[in-house]
């Protein structure tokens, strides 16, 4: 039986053809990791979709087990490869929670720069990312010209360009180089007004508002029934981010931060930047809504990096020194979330007493963003698929850890 | 932690003896309840208008097994499954943690999954986080409308997160250990 759809340029409505079961995937249709979509179709209608996960499971968790709290650090690093910084945040912050260990104003202050500038490398891999899903790729290229320079800054740092270990329990492997807050200013000098290139390339192209417009429509009753957070969340109109909202021993890293949670909210943006307009087309909850509300968190990360590296060079105390690998960890557990690039990451840490966790176990954002997908993808035609999945931005290393 | 000192005089008052026990002075408070009222209290918790908890960030299991002989004896606890519901409120930001304990094996049966009652009824993020606890930690959801494996393969055979789990020694041909 066709699906029932209402929209009348579909003109496949009511040709009525064989159920056919497509697979798309096990290799992505671009690089957000190894899922595999297995699609009933009835011509060019889906009417039901069924994600297939587990290519990349690597037992994050089991291994987490056998490792005392900085050993695995390097394994958060591998669940969102796009974010590590912001992995090693989630889980430094919930070992410091455990043993109520306090930073240093420096050292906060040098973690919201490094977790800021993480954001926007990530989001600019979301934003290439999605005009490949599209089929445009042009903004990637645009996209990887300025995160190598983020990840040249970040190599900087800790020597590593993707796979960072620098946030660790207790603060962070070193303190930022001589000379780098300057580097990092340039560039974030340099890249502003890059932004508006994007804009031009994705947010108002007339190409790219046709493939996202009213396409995947979320709303926000279903996004928080599903357990979806970040940007998808927030492009649905919800007023929520850990980094205001979250536990206190997350948000004291921002406190006294000027910044705005970017969602619609009484039907327009904040209005602190010049931001383009949002499409008569557009739907709240849209492909459209979520890709603009990440670009949007692009320019406010830049702000807060700003506002933190004021702070930074006139803070007190040091950058924070590691916890020794024999700190014992006190019996009990914590759970912590902290406001990553792709949603809320949580992390949960049992302990027995012992220097080894007894239990470790991640809560993944992209996991429940992309839980939601068979839901919004019924009864959209195949080629809206890419659109919809690419929309979540998801991180396959992340969703299988 | 959601509703504050109250809350736990308002669930017990409610539940009665379902309500098991409670630490409020953990770091994370949480409030122990009896498995088969799970899907009773997690529907309150969720529709009352003062706690609204319409999100559930993580659903945990956590083996308590000590599968050492030499320090069982010491482990100062019995063998079982604990779960552990993370659950939040946008609305109200607040947070909630529920746990209640299993048996490990159904029956004492080695190899026979424990049953826990399903909330996938009352969050959807349930469903794809139950299917992860079954497939890794060996826990059966009564009521769950699609019961599979998620991560691991679905010929899979065991439940790695279990503390006595031993790799399997091939795997289509692949050597495990």
């Amino acid at each position: 039986m066709a699906t029932q759809i209402d929209d009348q340029r579909i003109i496949e409505f009511d040709v009525r053809t064989d159920e056919m079961l497509v697979n798309m995937g096990p290799q992505h249709p671009s690089t957000h990791g190894v899922l595999r979509l297995v699609l009933r179709t009835d011509g060019e209608i889906v009417s039901e979709v069924t994600p297939h996960l587990g290519y990349l499971h690597r037992c994050a968790e089991k291994i987490g087990e056998n490792l005392t709290p900085r050993q695995w650090i390097p394994y958060t690093d591998r669940m969102d490869y796009l974010a590590g910084m912001n992995m090693n945040l989630g889980w430094a912050l919930c070992v410091e929670k455990l043993l109520q260990h306090d930073l240093s104003e420096k050292a906060k202050h040098l973690r919201v720069i490094i977790c800021e500038m993480g954001r926007i490398a990530s989001h600019l891999v979301g934003m290439g990312a999605y005009g490949l899903d599209l089929g445009t790729f042009s903004p990637f290229l645009y996209a990887f010209r300025e995160r190598e320079r983020i990840l040249d800054l970040f190599e900087e740092v800790c020597g590593a360009r993707l796979t960072y270990s620098y946030i660790t329990p207790g603060g962070a492997t070193a303190d930022l180089p001589k000379g780098w807050l300057q580097k990092c200013e340039q560039f974030l000098d340099q890249f502003e007004p890059i932004i508006a290139e994007y804009h031009a390339l994705l947010t108002t192209n007339a190409i790219f508002i046709k493939r996202t417009c009213d396409i995947g429509v979320l709303s926000p009753e279903m996004a928080i029934d599903f357990g979806c957070t970040g940007p998808v969340l927030r492009g649905s109109g919800v007023d929520y981010d850990l980094r205001r909202d979250g536990e206190e021993r997350y948000t004291e890293m921002y406190d006294g931060y000027a910044f705005e949670v970017i969602c619609q909210k009484d039907g327009h943006y904040p209005k602190d930047h010049q931001y383009p307009a949002v499409p008569n087309d557009a739907v709240l909850g849209d492909c459209w809504h979520r890709f603009y509300v990440r670009m949007l968190e692009v320019i406010q990360s830049m702000d807060l990096v700003r506002q933190a590296m004021d702070r930074y060079s006139v803070a007190s105390g040091d950058w924070g020194v590691p916890i020794k690998l024999a700190t014992k960890l006190p019996a009990g557990d914590v759970y912590l979330e902290t406001e990553a690039p792709r949603g809320q990451m949580g992390f949960y840490l049992v302990s027995n007493g012992g220097n080894i966790p007894w239990r470790v176990r991640a809560r993944s954002s992209s996991f429940c963003n992309l839980s939601v997908c068979p839901e919004i993808c019924k009864g959209v035609p195949i080629a809206d698929i890419p659109a919809i999945v690419g929309s979540l931005d998801i991180v396959m290393g992340e969703i299988d850890r | 932690m959601a509703g504050g000192d109250g809350l736990l005089g308002k669930l017990k008052s409610k539940f009665g003896d379902q309500i098991v026990g409670a630490n409020l002075e953990a770091i994370d408070p949480w409030i122990e309840i009896s498995p088969d009222a799970l899907v009773e209290v997690g529907r309150f918790v969720r529709d009352d208008a003062s706690l609204k908890l319409e999100m559930l960030n993580c659903i945990t299991a956590v083996d308590w097994l000590e599968v050492d002989p030499k320090k069982a004896a010491k482990a100062g606890f019995e063998p079982h499954l604990e779960m552990v519901y993370h659950l939040s409120s946008i609305s109200k930001r607040h947070t909630l943690v529920l746990k209640f304990k299993l048996p490990r094996w159904k029956d004492g049966v080695e190899g026979e999954a424990p049953e826990c009652p399903s909330v996938s009824s009352i969050w959807s993020t349930a469903d794809w986080h139950e299917r992860e606890t079954y497939d890794l930690s060996g826990v059966i959801f009564t009521g769950h409308p699609n019961l599979r494996r998620i991560l691991c393969p679905e010929d899979w055979v065991g439940y790695p997160l279990r503390k006595d789990y031993q790799m399997p020694l091939e795997y289509h041909g692949i050597r495990g250990r």
